[in-house]
């Protein structure tokens, strides 16, 4: 095993824990923002975007298999992702003591350059959607409001969402940190291609335009929600 | 032409340093940027101060020696040059230029412009090199080398060393560099047999030597005055992780 931790804990090895850990996340926030856009099924038929999000959460917390498997599976790639990060950014630091009197980028684009203060701000918002819609709040009641019914669950989460999002704070914070995960996904899917190896150039044109279609595609969708709550297109009854 | 300069002073490796302005006139368009150099050294000796230490050696853009940031950039602003290569006419009358060492924890400054890259060589010692018994010179066609192979090593051996890579990333990594040396013989037949061995010492050398690590900024790629792809580092990436399983099957 001593060749695992030499290869886990040398630039490269660590650097591949935040690629690999950051893709589980990417494949998680693609699923769950697609599991969310089900809100706007509100617009096919009052009453179906709230049947099938409380469906879903009801699905989610029903199965503790699922729960606590897809939480588990998200804290250890949450935790590995910062540790490797925090890893990373202090060797960084200390491979350059002194700065630069002049410095000029030459081709790093607004992506790279926030990557650290970026992921800042996604902890930060991970943190606060948790205590948001997972934990629940006074304002928005959760977990302890699904009800046993039958055999079934039944979640209060359309009215929680709708409630939350009535609140332009928490809906600009929600932006804020969209807009943070756009430019992190649009250097980050990119670049964990080139972390774990992908060097050849036929490939290259697709994973930008895979990158950056999927930061643009996940921004938009998770965007979508608390804004069109928030200017009452959808959740009006609640 | 006439140019406001500012340098970086620096007594030796544990003084502290700063950037001290001075001018040159009359600055001759033709004249390379370390020639301009030598024009300010000599007006310095005249007035008796200490003239600037820089290092040179090729003068022809091969030898790596000359690399320092010039108004931020390694090597200056334009494309594919070395220091020695640059010549003043890409700069404009009444200018003010700033020069500065290459700054990274594994480059000591040892003297203003000049700093310690052995750690680069020390990279190389580690398995920048072919140590199996490969015959005297083949026939030519003797051993087959495809022309992609062959076209990849050659990109990657145009590698001088210069430290660019290094001053560049915004991480004072050595990516690029070690990248190019384990392509280059990591693409020929003679390098295979070491292949995967090779990476993995090079790669813990550079570690131990105090770079970075890689940000896919790309900055490295660009800084490079030879051009050297920044899918090096990929390459590199791939066979340290293919190293991980071929070693371990054995
Ligand atoms: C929890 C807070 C987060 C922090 C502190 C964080 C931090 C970072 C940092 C600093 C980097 C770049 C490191 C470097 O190369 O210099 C990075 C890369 C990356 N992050 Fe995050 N991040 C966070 C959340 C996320 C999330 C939620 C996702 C996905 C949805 C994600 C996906 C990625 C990917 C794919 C990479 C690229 C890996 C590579 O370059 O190989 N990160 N992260
Ligand atoms: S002095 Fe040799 S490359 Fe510039």
């Amino acid at each position: 095993m001593d060749w695992l931790q030499r290869f886990l804990t040398s630039t490269i090895g660590l650097k591949v824990i935040m690629a690999v850990s950051g893709l589980v996340l990417v494949g998680f926030v693609i699923g769950h923002m697609l599991g969310n856009l089900q809100i706007f099924l509100e617009f096919v038929e009052e009453g179906m975007g709230r049947e099938a999000l409380n469906q879903y959460g009801a699905l989610l917390k029903g199965n503790k298999l699922l729960l606590w498997g897809t939480r588990v599976t998200l804290l250890v790639a949450v935790a590995a992702h910062i540790y490797s990060a925090c890893v990373l950014t202090l060797r960084a630091r200390a491979a350059r003591p002194a700065n630069y009197k002049q410095h000029k980028w030459l081709s790093g684009s607004y992506a790279v350059r926030t990557m650290r203060w970026g992921g800042v701000i996604l902890l930060a918002f991970i943190v606060y959607h948790l205590l948001h819609l997972t934990v629940g709040s006074e304002v928005t009641p959760s977990i302890e409001h699904c009800k046993v019914v039958g055999d079934g669950l039944q979640c209060p989460i359309f009215d929680n969402v709708v409630q939350g999002f009535r609140q332009p704070g928490v809906v600009l914070f929600y932006v804020i940190a969209q807009l943070a995960l756009g430019f992190h996904l649009a250097h980050g899917i990119w670049s964990l291609f080139r972390t774990l190896g992908l060097g050849n150039p036929r490939f290259d044109g697709i994973i930008k335009k895979i990158a950056v279609g999927t930061a643009a595609a996940v921004t938009l969708g998770n965007v979508a929600i608390p804004v069109s709550v928030l200017v009452g297109l959808v959740g009006g009854a609640v | 032409m006439n140019l406001t300069l500012k340098i970086w002073r620096q007594q030796g490796p544990d003084a502290p340093g700063e950037l001290v302005t001075y001018s040159v006139n009359d600055v001759n368009e033709d004249m390379s940027f370390l020639e301009m150099l030598d024009v300010l050294n000599e007006s310095l000796e005249v007035k008796g101060e200490e003239p600037i230490a820089f290092e040179s050696d090729c003068r022809e853009g091969i030898c790596g020696a000359c690399g320092c940031m010039i108004n931020g950039q390694p090597h200056g602003h334009k494309d594919r040059t070395t220091t020695c290569q640059l010549h003043m006419r890409e700069f404009r009358d009444g200018e003010t230029v700033v020069i500065e060492p290459f700054r990274a924890e594994a480059f000591p400054v040892l003297k203003d412009l000049i700093v310690d890259r052995s750690s680069f060589d020390r990279i190389i010692q580690s398995g920048g090199y072919i140590s199996v018994r490969t015959g005297s010179a083949p026939d030519a066609h003797a051993v087959q080398v495809n022309k992609q192979d062959a076209d990849e090593a050659f990109d990657k051996a145009a590698c001088i060393g210069c430290g660019a890579c290094v001053a560049a990333c915004p991480n004072a990594a050595a990516m690029l560099f070690t990248g190019a040396k384990v392509m280059h013989l990591g693409n020929l037949p003679q390098g295979q047999v070491e292949r995967y061995e090779r990476v993995g010492a090079m790669v813990a050398k550079m570690d131990e030597e105090g770079f970075g690590h890689c940000s896919n900024a790309g900055e490295c790629a660009v800084a490079c005055p030879k051009g050297i792809d920044l899918r090096a580092i990929a390459r590199m990436n791939k066979d340290l992780l293919l190293s991980q399983l071929k070693l371990r099957s054995k």
